[in-house]
């Protein structure tokens, strides 16, 4: 009886570690791209301000933000890389949603969603992560961006003049 | 012979396929509905409406309709979403344990009710044996005989 509580009590506490904390370092791992045929990483951005972009083809505010995100990618390419990682989706319906958008920029597959669900603590779709050259999370937003000013304002440490220039001497 | 053979040659090319279709179940939605997960809702698939849902069912009436057997489905859907999937562990790697711990579990108690029943039977054995308890000594019947004798109605 005791031991059921303890893992109840213990159950409710892991849960209760709702989000990740600003200013650690985002957790990293090898996933699938999207298309198909390589790997990739959040580490391989390292040096790189990285705004990372969990998304799924099923889901609508994925879709309703999808084109104010690639026009943000488009302009700011230079200072920050949008990272998109497609979860808990089919890789024929994320491909279409690809298309549809015609989003140009790198994609990841977690297919299970284990590295969002319990790596990155996603809680749902879309969620934004801001990661500064270091692999450090800078800023966190959980659902879809209203509009580009509304991408540009969370990713504005990035956008910041000695963000590049940090950025520079890191290269 | 040569025309025999040629007809037996076709005949197992037309029965082939009838008997592999045979040997495999047909795959239905509400069968699988009941076997796989619903990749977001943590509920079975059956019971699930949700958006990503309804995709996965897409895709299995698509393979269905492929001909595909649940079997071939279930792999497709590992592919697609991983194990967590299926709503019943697999019978591999760690996920063997699923199966036997209920498994090695009866197979103890089974043990525990047989010796049990051993040392039930022995212990009533050995007082079986044991000589009868000597009766009332005269005095102690005379006694009892009176005091029944004052219950008589």
């Amino acid at each position: 009886m005791v031991a059921l509580l303890g893992f109840l009590v213990w159950g409710l506490v892991k849960k209760g570690e709702s989000s990740l904390a600003l200013g650690e370092p985002v957790p990293v791992a090898t996933l699938p791209t999207l298309p198909e045929g390589g790997e990739g990483s959040l580490e391989d951005y390292r040096g790189k301000w990285v705004l990372l972009n969990v998304w799924a083809s099923w889901c609508g505010p994925c879709k309703a933000e999808s084109p104010a995100l690639d026009r943000f990618e488009k302009q700011n390419r230079n200072q920050v890389t949008v990272l998109g990682i497609d979860t808990k989706d089919l890789s024929e319906d994320a491909m279409a949603f690809l298309e549809e958008f015609k989003i140009e920029y790198p994609q990841l597959r977690d297919a299970s969603g284990d590295y969002t669900d319990q790596k990155l603590k996603t809680t749902g779709v879309p969620e934004s992560f801001l990661i500064d050259p270091q692999g450090n999370l800078v800023a966190h937003y959980s659902g879809p961006f209203k509009d580009e000013a509304a991408i540009e304002a969370f990713a504005a440490p990035a956008l910041e003049p000695q963000a590049s220039a940090s950025k520079d001497q890191n290269q | 012979m040569k025309r025999l053979l040629a007809a037996l040659a076709i005949l197992l090319a037309l029965a082939g396929p009838n008997l592999a279709l045979a040997a495999e179940p047909q795959a239905s939605l509400p069968q699988l509905e009941d076997e796989v997960m619903c990749p977001v809702c943590g509920t079975l698939l059956g019971l699930s409406h949700s958006p990503a849902a309804e995709r996965e069912r897409v895709f299995i009436r698509k393979l269905i309709a492929q001909g595909k057997t649940e079997d071939e489905i279930k792999d497709a859907l590992v592919d697609e979403y991983g194990g967590q999937v299926l709503a019943l562990p697999e019978n591999r790697g760690i996920d063997v344990w699923a199966y036997a711990v209920p498994v090695i579990g009866l197979v103890l108690a089974l043990i525990g009710v047989i010796t049990a029943i051993i040392v039930w039977r022995r212990r009533r054995n050995d007082r079986e044996d044991e000589p009868p308890e000597p009766g009332p000594s005269g005095e102690e019947a005379d006694r009892l005989d009176k005091d029944m004798a004052r219950f008589d109605l």
